[in-house]
């Protein structure tokens, strides 16, 4: 896989389970097939990668009807957070705090699971997208 | 299945999509050249990414056969 692919840059806004679950999986799938993987935290996502807390029950989100959420809790797929230590095993996956949402929430790095690499501006994050897709999730 | 040597069989079935083509790409970095592994795989998804990524990656396809509840994938470590 030496040619260069195009990024794909995600934009984690929602703090759900499977909000974080479906994007883990573009995650992973686009770092397989060797694509840069950008990861931008936002607001309620970053709250769910707080250090102590990514295994927490982070809920569903409201598209979840009561017949549905029982079915997404229940399927045998791996957690969030394991598919994203798959993505960054198989390729390149730089996962960033929004530094708005760290201070919104009076988050330092050291609050933050280790799988987050650093924090990042808008403008930093908006750098790594250069001419790929950017995902709102 | 023909006679082809399998060196490593990886046995997937009931992994969740992606569980089966990580645990594949996960053996083959560890594999050596020219070894042959099997996936066995009972997620929808292997059919269409299995040989997207071998092609991607540029290892051999050398089989899929479809059994009645899953897959097998023979792949070969080209490189």
């Amino acid at each position: 896989m030496e040619e260069q692919e195009k990024p794909l840059s995600l934009v984690l806004f929602s703090g759900t389970d499977d909000k974080l679950t479906a994007a883990s999986v573009l995650a992973v799938g686009a770092a397989a097939m060797g694509r840069p993987v950008n990861i931008f935290l936002q607001y309620y996502a970053l709250d769910a990668f707080r250090a102590g807390r990514v295994n927490d029950d982070h809920r569903l989100s409201p598209e979840a009807t009561d017949a549905q959420a029982p079915v997404v809790r229940a399927h045998p797929g791996q957690h969030w957070s394991e598919l994203l230590r798959q993505a960054k095993d198989v390729g390149e996956v730089d996962i960033q705090a929004c530094a708005l949402s760290m201070d919104m929430f009076h988050l330092r790095k050291a609050d933050l699971d280790p799988i987050v690499d650093g924090i990042q501006g808008v403008a930093a994050f908006m750098a790594s997208a250069s001419d790929g897709q950017v995902v709102f999730i | 299945m023909s006679a082809i040597q399998i060196d490593k069989t990886i046995d997937a079935r009931g992994m969740a999509c992606p569980g089966p083509l990580m645990n594949l790409i996960g053996a083959i970095r560890q594999g050596q050249v020219g070894q042959v592994f099997e996936v066995l795989s009972s997620d929808e998804g292997s059919r269409t990414d299995i040989p997207a990524w071998v092609a991607k990656a540029r290892h051999e396809l050398v089989e899929v056969v479809q059994d009645a509840n899953y897959a097998h994938f023979v792949v070969r470590k080209a490189r």
